[in-house]
């Protein structure tokens, strides 16, 4: 069952930090097994996926609403899962040795696992709810991981835009989920890729196609919501490389992916993927160019390499899905090494800054030969994995009207800059004279350089030796499911003499270019930016801000401390809602029928009015609240003449109290023995007042003259001792037929107390008021509860 | 407030009081009573103690901090809806069972008596917690 082994990796952060607490940073090599075992699970799967089959798991949920916790193992989510729990398995004993002896090594590993069952989970989802709420988590551990450093202000800051950005597409997509479900008739995946024309010819396509797209867009961080991958960087090099690299930046453009064959392939679908991920891949490699702290390189060129993947899906057919397959396998191995390759520079020499790093070459050659080997299919130079991705984007554009050759041509300039930001980290750093670092420099431990240089090779071997292999695996299958059709791959590394070769040739030939004037290059485009001055980082902060700002007026003008002033409007909008149906309505009852009235009930509702009246009339505070209890006592006398023991108990318990604890908050917060109002506040006070007293006297009237709809009352005394074994309906209502309505009365009463202590304990003078209101609000919500 | 009179009879009267409570607690499914107004007496009882004999003593008598009390009187109302997920009844769902004591006697025992119980501890921790907080003089 696929679903339980996507629970594995949780079970495992639940134990981690214990592992790493007894044996320290070798914890990381067990727990490299969980990843492992999942590999191993997956590769059951490989041979029904590759001859066209796809698995289907389901265990209920919701099942009335159409959620499950359903999967679905087809082409495309095996091979994000492989590429999960395999870049996962290298990052995880990468952590182990880039973080050694940290004191929180537990938490990052246990949290770092979190996050690789969300990303599984979210690939493997068949339902659109159980996606998104794997989605949210890989956006809520991705938040935790960023924000690893808690105690640096920008590590918090990048956490916080990271959660908001994110999370806020998420929600939207959310809403485009459910219209995608209701058009189709579906929650499931499985069901919604047959039904495509249906959802692409609804008229609500265009809102679900951009609620959709927020999702997609905010998660692989498209320009104009780009700057939080970039400032993400400001987590552990393992975070940049597993997250923010290889995996979940990768999730919108998964997303995209699925839903190739619901919203792909529409004149709206092909205008906007282009145009948003060719801008994006031409913003992400200039500031690729300008920067010279090697990680934040990468994780320019890694905005570039998603645009270029969403430009690639835009074009459409199969072709460009093929290219955008073959890069986004490529991608995930030279970019993840090279992240690794960056972070164990950092490590060792004590710097990332590339003007200052050159010759390491031989104080660490193993890093060097991992750097060149992701540089290299970086480059997309023969014989990699990433020759043939380029060869085949360049295929794919190059044979077309304008609108083809204008995404050829921002294809190569992308590709150029990135070429030239690919050369220099591979060759700046390493080679040249020896500059002495700021650190003394050696080869980083295994621990460190294995996974560069296991996935450096992987991206090498999987064009030259294994390319059958891959392809009838894992490329063809992709390619089919995004496709959502049958596919004819036929992958070469030697294509023979074509366009496409000659656009690489140039590609080459321009890249090594810039690389020799990247100096000159960096000012130039540094120089334009700094003329710009403006940007969608700070465009960020400054929405914040005018958030707070308007969060605060707004709080200001509603919570202004003055309880009279909440009292005031709570009943004012009370009696509207009484007032407007009945005068609308015309709901005003016309001859009313007095009941006969014994002598004793006359008797009761005189103590009654006789309490009301004392309550307006007292000079005393403590003279109120007493009266007041008389008051509640003839109601509850009233209750007991008409046969409700149980509210007529309850009503007599809850006055007593309230009398009490109103009477303690009295002699404890020093308020003023009298109550005095002006005049204005008087009439305004009494005539809210005698509104709510009107309106909820005619409206219970209305409810309960012409007649009494007594089937519920029926049903419980029918059925409550014989179902529920107990012959007091009230109780039996309250524990068993409703019981999960007093939970959550029981649960608003300890909050309730929770908050008037942390009040009393407060003991600012402001807080008097408030304590009243909150005793007045239990006694409320006490009496609602025994109803 | 604390007179001579008050301050004797008090400790009576409160276990009078948190006694009849607990029986008003579990008579409550078949006669007037039940969790919340059991709960609202037992507070009543510890807020008149705590009024005639100082809070001191009515926090060293109930042991535990009273919003804890209200905490695990959640936690136990929340819990007593498991067993019917087990038997494969909606959440909260009442399952009852009678155990034989002897050949006359019969027990009644319910996941709704674990819930009421809840209730009583959560409606006596939060109001004790409130009262003791109000009646303390620092």
């Amino acid at each position: 069952m696929i679903g339980y082994a996507v629970l594995t990796p949780f079970v495992a952060a639940l134990f981690a930090p214990i592992l790493v607490r007894l044996i320290g940073h070798w914890a990381a090599y067990i727990l490299a097994l969980v990843p492992a075992f999942l590999c191993y699970r997956f590769f059951g799967y490989i041979e029904p996926i590759a001859n066209g089959g796809r698995v289907l798991e389901s265990l209920s949920w919701l099942p009335e609403m159409g959620i499950n916790y359903s999967f679905l193992v087809d082409g495309l989510s095996l091979t994000f899962a492989f590429l999960i729990a395999g870049i996962g398995f290298f990052i995880v004993i990468y952590a182990g040795g880039y973080l050694k002896g940290h004191p929180s090594l537990g938490r990052f590993m246990a949290v770092l696992l979190a996050f690789m069952g969300s990303m599984l989970g979210l690939v493997l989802s068949d339902n659109l709810i159980t996606l998104f709420v794997f989605w949210e988590m890989t956006s809520i551990t991705s938040f935790l991981l960023i924000g690893f450093d808690h105690d640096r202000m920008a590590s918090r800051r990048a956490a916080l835009q990271a959660l908001i950005i994110t999370g806020l597409g998420g929600l939207v997509m959310l809403a485009g989920f459910a219209l995608v479900g209701i058009i189709g008739g579906s929650y499931e995946l499985s069901e919604l890729l047959s039904k495509g024309d249906v959802i692409k010819s609804d008229a609500l396509y265009g809102l679900a196609f951009w609620l959709v797209m927020a999702g997609a867009f905010t998660k692989s961080a498209q320009v104009p919501f780009h700057s939080w991958l970039a400032n993400a960087m400001e987590a552990p090099t393992p975070v940049s490389a597993y997250l923010h690299s290889a995996t979940m930046v990768k999730a919108g453009v998964f997303l995209l992916m699925r839903f190739y064959p619901i919203l792909g392939e529409t004149p709206l679908w092909e205008t906007v993927l282009p145009i948003v991920g060719g801008v994006t891949l031409l913003v992400g490699t200039i500031l690729a160019v300008r920067d010279t702290d090697m990680k934040l390189m990468l994780a320019y060129t890694t905005i570039a390499s998603l645009g270029l993947l969403v430009m690639m899906l835009g074009v459409g057919g199969t072709g460009a899905i093929e290219a955008a397959v073959l890069y986004l396998i490529a991608h995930s191995f030279f970019k993840g090494g090279l992240f690794m390759v960056v972070g164990t520079v950092d490590h060792e020499a004590g710097t990332r800054d590339i003007r200052r790093l050159s010759g390491l070459r031989s104080a660490m050659p193993i890093t060097a030969l991992a750097a060149s080997l992701g540089a290299l299919s970086m480059c997309g130079l023969p014989p990699f994995v990433g020759f043939l991705a380029k060869e085949s984007i360049y295929h794919s554009v190059s044979h077309g009207d304008w609108r083809e050759w204008t995404i050829a041509l921002v294809a190569v300039i992308g590709n150029v800059l990135m070429f030239a930001v690919a050369a220099s980290i591979a060759i700046k750093p390493f080679l040249g004279r020896w500059v002495d670092p700021p650190k003394a420099v050696h080869e980083g431990p295994l621990m460190l350089v294995l996974g560069p240089l296991v996935l450096g090779l992987v991206g090498l071997a999987s064009a030259l030796f294994i390319l059958e292999l891959m392809q009838t695996n894992f490329f063809a299958p992709m390619i089919m499911a995004v496709a959502g059709r049958e596919v004819e791959v036929d992958l070469h590394l030697w294509g023979g003499v074509n366009l496409a070769l000659g656009l690489s040739a140039i590609t080459v030939v321009c890249g090594v270019l810039v690389f020799m004037w990247i100096e000159k290059f960096r000012r130039g485009f540094n120089g334009v930016l700094t003329a710009i001055g403006w940007g969608p980082d700070k465009g960020f902060d400054q929405a914040i801000c005018l958030l707070t700002w308007f969060g605060g007026v707004f709080t200001r003008f509603l919570q202004n401390g003055s309880m009279r002033r909440y009292m005031r409007l709570t009943f004012i909008f009370t009696a509207m809602a009484l007032l407007i149906p009945i005068y609308q309505q015309n709901l005003l009852p016309g001859k009313l029928r007095f009941p006969e009235l014994e002598l004793w009930e006359m008797g009761v509702l005189l103590i009654l009015t006789i309490g009301i009246i004392q309550v307006v009339l007292a000079r005393t505070r403590l003279t109120a609240i007493v009266s007041l209890g008389i008051q509640g006592t003839a109601v509850a006398l009233v209750f007991m003449m008409f046969g409700a023991p149980d509210l007529s108990f309850t009503q007599f318990m809850v006055e007593t109290l309230s009398v009490v604890i109103l009477a303690l908050v009295l002699t404890r917060f020093k308020l003023m023995r009298q109550d005095r109002r002006s005049p204005f506040s008087i009439i305004v006070d009494s005539s809210i007042a005698l509104s709510v007293g009107v309106g909820m006297s005619v409206f219970l009237i209305h409810i309960t003259q012409p007649f009494l709809d007594l089937r519920l009352s029926e049903f419980f005394a029918n059925y409550s001792a014989s179902v529920a074994h107990g012959r007091n309906i009230v109780n039996v209502i309250l524990v068993d037929f409703r019981a999960l309505d007093t939970l959550g009365e029981i649960t608003v009463v300890l909050i309730a107390g929770l908050s008037v202590l942390a009040l009393i304990r407060l003991k600012a003078p402001a807080s008097t008021e408030m304590s009243v209101s909150a005793a007045e609000a239990l006694k409320t919500k006490t009496l609602k509860g025994a109803k | 407030m604390s007179t001579l009179i008050l301050r004797t009879i008090a400790p009576t009267l409160t276990s009078l009081m948190v006694i009849y409570s607990i029986v008003v607690l579990l008579s409550g499914h078949n006669e007037p009573g039940g969790g919340f107004i059991g709960g609202l007496i037992a507070a009543s009882a510890f807020a008149l103690y705590g009024i005639a004999c100082g809070v001191g003593p009515v926090r060293r008598a109930i042991y535990f901090h009273p919003i804890s009390i209200a905490g695990f009187g959640m936690l136990l109302a929340a819990l007593s809806g498991l067993p019917s997920l087990m038997e494969g009844v909606p959440y909260l769902t009442g399952v009852w069972w009678f155990p034989k004591l002897s050949k006359t006697v019969e027990l009644a025992l319910s996941t709704p008596l674990f819930f009421d119980i809840g209730v009583w501890l959560v409606v006596v921790g939060s109001l004790v917690s409130i009262a003791l907080a109000l009646e303390e003089k620092d």
